[in-house]
């Protein structure tokens, strides 16, 4: 139903690969073991997508750019591998901004993802036609980024849940645009081994899903200590389940209020507001607190991004894998052709920008300057999380989804400042953040709201994200496709437990 | 006028089963790239992993070279494009290395006699942990390179040596030295042809009392001998360049052991800026030791300095006390006997199987022995004269059975190889000492009634013509006659 439905949508352009044939065979197996009454686990025969910065053996995986296009990897990555152990159907690896570069998972070399609330009933009804003539095709809105192809993916039922990553939101945002859950987990609680890295010290593997339940069940199976990977914490971790909670009452709310950010839409103040309310009139202690280096965060993240970026694509050169140029003059020329060949603007753009601020006379100013910024602002969350307060609520997104023909009028790097403000200091502190969507805007666009927690309180941090959603009941999208393939998804939507 | 500056750094490879960051084999000469990991191979979303036995092996290292360990240490990745880089970075420790601040002693014989030896030491700056780089071959004439990661990973230890060392001869002492104590502790095999040992040389050279000058690099020395020879040569250059008026680069320059002549080096990275980072997918390296050790952690996480610091070996400059201190021999021959693999170990075993005084054994192992071993270019395992065997020699010869000058030829004959006993030798030769008494004062008056004026002039006082008549008695007994007891009964006689 699923590679059908996948089929129908591809005009979202969420999927790179559709790996049909090992996903029907993996059904199969799925089936067979139900039929004995012995499931792998949970998610035995649950289809999933991912994010194609995930090594999948056998399975290419691009990162959306020219120098891996044809890669394919001998190995899983460790999350990937956990799910497939569960039994998982591995339905394809979903479409990106290059090498996870962007905010808008529209610079890749596949081209942009379009966000399936362009096509839903909701979306058409409010937006108005600009001229007669107009494609019906032309003002469809972006997915955020960048893992828009798992937003996209889980939002439009292709799946019912996907791994994206998340260096400075980009799980958080494209769910927020999408709709869908999007959690970043603490870092150090999920293996990164074969996640392409962006940012080694940042970097997650990010969870999309359509409830919060999902999330947590997802959670339970990826999460844990993996040798491969030193950065991940040693403590035994117990998957949860998560209870309803009763009340409120015992919970401190906190809401920063440096997060209220210029070009942050009255729209989603509003709603903020709202939410905010609905927390204190159902008896929480709800206060403002101050994050006081949040503005300095983007500079901060840019020097430090850019830096790990030109380290980590440095292992580039087509020497062993990948995409090697024709240029063979000399080793040197091959490695400039290769990489001038292979990367995009985006990337490139970065790699010039790292490898300045690591320069032996930059590096004081620049590099060591960032990680100091960077404690300052792990620091704010500390002493606010230490002064009573146990969940942080802010917006996810400046606004809701722009279309595709606005946000490319500015570049990426423009567009990624804007929009990760909101995201990107849980990165730098490490802290886990969910998305949970919350209300259509005008424009019938998802909206979705943040909520950030203490390290390591995954458990506390989607029990109240739980609470939040059944208030607010977010809609379901409509869309043509989706009701053509089958009623009853509508009734299942909720839960991937049914199948 | 000048002084010479000569500091080294030096790089030996860890011997462990597997590499430093990830589990493919370490091996030397197997089939290129077949021990290549995918974290080796650079692949994308691959990470780091420590290996604890790389980790023991610097600690030992460092202890042995009377370091401070860091109980915290840091990796960091230096940045550099090289086809046998695959990451594009190779993961070290600059910032805060494993060791710091440790010295080594060394010794020098002042001439050439070996019988005055003098000792030194070294400041050790620093050991730090780091990745090897592969090795790439440039083909010329097909315009190509080929790649072998067979070596990429694999751990080293960085010794920096502190320019205190001031000739070829005392750098090549030093790294003798060094390379002795990794091989005793076991955390590098150290062979120098294998590549497990490679030093680069830092050389300048100034007038006393103005400003250290420019230094110069050499690379690409491949024995000791090599070092001593480089370093020597560097210095006179130096030295001419400056007197003829001209200057010092700060170059990197190679050694060429056929021209025995540095010469300026293609420089690979050239003046680079490395852009030091730190490696963000490896934590702090933490060590312990008794004090700081907490109480339920998990041993298999855990290094403990102390606990490594109990195990440690005795290094060769205890072994050599000690050697001095048991069997009164020489300084200088203890020297010796640890610079040859397995001599000691020889040199002990012969003892423990004959009655023989040590202080005439050391001559037999350091003469006779090791001189053939030198002269058929074998090693103390491919000696075809075992330790018994000497025993057994040695044995005869304290029971007066042959004379000094038969052993030896019996010595020459056991080196054949042919599986004969010292015994059989003796018995095929004729070697034998003659044991009758009688016999052998009839030989002495024999060769005294035939020399009359020597026995008057013996009579008369000159007792240097004694020896005439030992040497005549030898002659006459075809040398089976041991020459103490000839003198003694010659004395008898001419006494009567």
């Amino acid at each position: 139903r699923c590679l059908s439905l996948i089929k129908s949508t591809k005009f979202l352009n969420a999927y790179i690969t559709v790996a049909e044939e090992t996903a029907l065979k993996q059904a199969e197996e799925s089936e067979k073991r139900y039929r004995r009454g012995q499931p792998l686990g949970v998610l035995d025969g649950i289809p999933i997508a991912v994010k194609d910065n995930f090594n999948t053996a056998g399975i290419e995986t691009t990162c959306a750019s020219n120098m891996l296009k044809g890669y394919i990897s001998p190995y899983n990555a460790t999350v990937v591998q956990k799910l497939l152990d569960q039994g998982a159907v591995l339905l394809g690896k979903t479409n990106l901004d290059e090498f996870a570069m962007g905010s808008g998972s529209t610079d890749g070399v596949f081209g942009p993802v379009r966000n399936p609330w362009s096509y839903s009933r909701q979306y058409k009804e409010k937006s108005v036609p600009k001229s007669h003539s107009e494609d019906k095709d032309s003002n469809w809105v972006i997915t955020g980024g960048s893992s828009g192809g798992s937003a996209a993916a889980v939002s439009s039922f292709t799946c019912f849940a996907a791994l994206g990553s998340d260096t400075g939101g980009s799980t958080r945002n494209p769910a927020a645009h999408c709709g869908v859950v999007g959690l970043k987990p603490t870092y150090g609680l999920i293996s990164r081994h074969g996640l392409i890295p962006l940012v080694n010290s940042m970097d997650v593997p990010g969870i999309l899903t359509r409830c919060v339940d999902d999330a947590a069940v997802v959670l339970g199976s990826l999460a844990g200590h993996d040798p491969k990977d030193s950065t991940t914490i040693q403590d035994n971790f117990k998957p949860f389940e998560l209870s309803n909670l009763p009340d409120v009452s015992k919970l401190s709310i906190g809401i920063p209020k440096e997060y209220h950010a210029p070009g942050l839409s009255s729209e989603i103040l509003a709603l903020w507001s709202k939410a905010a309310d609905l927390f204190k009139n159902a008896g929480a202690k709800v206060i403002e607190v101050s994050l006081p280096h949040t503005r300095y965060s983007i500079v901060c993240y840019h020097v430090l991004c850019t830096a790990e970026v030109a380290s980590n694509m440095a292992r580039f050169d087509g020497l062993e894998y990948g995409h090697r140029s024709d240029m063979n003059k000399s080793t040197e020329s091959m490695y400039a052709a290769t990489r001038r060949e292979g990367f995009n603007d985006v990337v490139r753009g970065r790699i010039l920008s790292g490898n300045y601020f690591m320069l032996k006379q930059n590096y004081e100013n620049y590099f060591i300057k960032a990680q100091k910024v960077r404690r300052l602002i792990a620091n704010d969350f500390v002493k606010v999380f230490g002064s009573g307060v146990d969940i942080l609520l802010t917006p996810t997104t400046l606004s809701d989804a722009v279309p595709y023909t606005e946000f490319i009028k500015e570049d990426n790097r423009t567009r990624s400042a804007q929009d990760d403000i909101l995201t990107q200091a849980a990165n730098m502190a490490g802290l886990p953040a969910i998305n949970v969507p919350t209300a259509l805007s005008e424009r019938g666009l998802p909206v979705g709201l943040q909520f950030i927690g203490r390290s390591f309180q995954e458990k506390q941090l989607l029990t109240v994200a739980k609470w939040f959603e059944k208030q607010v009941k977010f809609p379901t999208i409509q869309l043509e496709e989706v009701k053509r393939h089958d009623h009853g998804v509508f009734q299942h939507q909720k839960s991937a437990s049914f199948l | 006028n000048y002084l010479r500056i000569v500091g080294l750094e030096i790089h030996a490879q860890i011997s462990s089963n597997s590499k430093l960051f990830s589990g493919s084999q370490v091996q030397f000469a197997a089939p290129p790239n077949s021990l290549v990991s995918f974290f080796d191979a650079s692949l994308p979303g691959t990470l780091p992993v420590l290996n604890r036995r790389c980790v023991e092996a610097a600690v030992m290292t460092g202890l042995a070279l009377n370091c401070s360990i860091n109980k915290k240490s840091l990796f960091d990745r230096k940045h550099y494009f090289y086809a046998d880089l695959p990451a594009g970075y190779q993961i070290t420790q600059q910032r805060v290395p494993i060791a710091v601040n440790g010295s080594l002693s060394y010794s020098l014989c002042i001439d050439n006699k070996m019988s005055q030896m003098v000792t030194k030491t070294v400041r050790i700056k620093q050991i730090q942990l780091e990745q090897d780089s592969g090795k790439s071959l440039h083909d010329d004439t097909r315009s190509q390179t080929l790649v072998d990661l067979n070596r990429a990973g694999v751990g080293l230890m960085e010794v920096v040596m502190e320019p205190d060392m001031c000739c070829g001869e005392e750098a090549a002492a030093a790294v003798r030295e060094l390379q002795l104590i990794l091989q005793t502790l076991g955390s590098s095999q150290a062979v120098m042809s294998e590549g497990q040992l490679r030093v680069d040389a830092n050389v300048s050279v100034h007038h006393p009392g103005e400003p250290y000058g420019v230094r110069t690099e050499v690379k690409n020395i491949n024995s000791i001998r090599f070092l001593a020879k480089a370093v020597d040569y560097e210095i006179q250059r130096q030295i001419k360049e400056l007197e003829s008026g001209r200057t010092i680069l700060n170059e990197t320059r190679a050694f060429d052991s056929k021209l025995g002549c540095t010469v300026p080096m293609r420089d690979k990275e050239g003046k680079q800026d490395y852009r030091f980072m730190p490696e963000p997918n490896l934590p702090p390296l933490i060590l312990y030791d008794a004090k700081s050790l907490p109480a339920n952690m998990n041993h298999q996480q855990v290094v403990n300095i102390d606990w490594i610091h109990e195990r440690l070996p005795d290094l060769p400059s205890v072994k050599r006390a000690k050697l001095v201190e048991r069997y009164g021999i020489l300084p200088e021959h203890s020297f010796t006997l640890l610079n040859e693999d397995g001599l000691s170990e020889f040199f002990e075993d012969v003892i423990k199987q004959t009655q023989m005084k040590p202080k005439k054994v050391i001559g037999w192992i350091l003469k006779d022995l090791l001189s053939y071993l030198k002269k058929h270019s074998l090693t103390v395992k491919e000696s075809p004269v075992s330790s018994f065997l000497l025993a057994d020699l040695l044995n005869r010869l304290e029971e007066k059975e042959i004379s000094s000058t038969a052993a030896k030829q019996v010595f020459a004959e056991l080196w054949k190889g042919e599986g004969k006993t010292p015994l059989e030798i003796v018995k095929e030769k004729k070697l034998q000492l003659i044991q009758d008494q009688k016999d052998l004062e009839q030989i002495c008056q024999t060769v005294i009634d035939g020399q009359e004026n020597e026995v008057m002039a013996i009579k008369a006082g000159n007792r240097k013509v004694l020896n005439k008549l030992i040497g005549l008695v030898q002659r006459e007994t075809q040398g089976r006659s041991n020459p103490v007891l000839v003198k003694q009964l010659l004395e008898k006689k001419l006494s009567e």
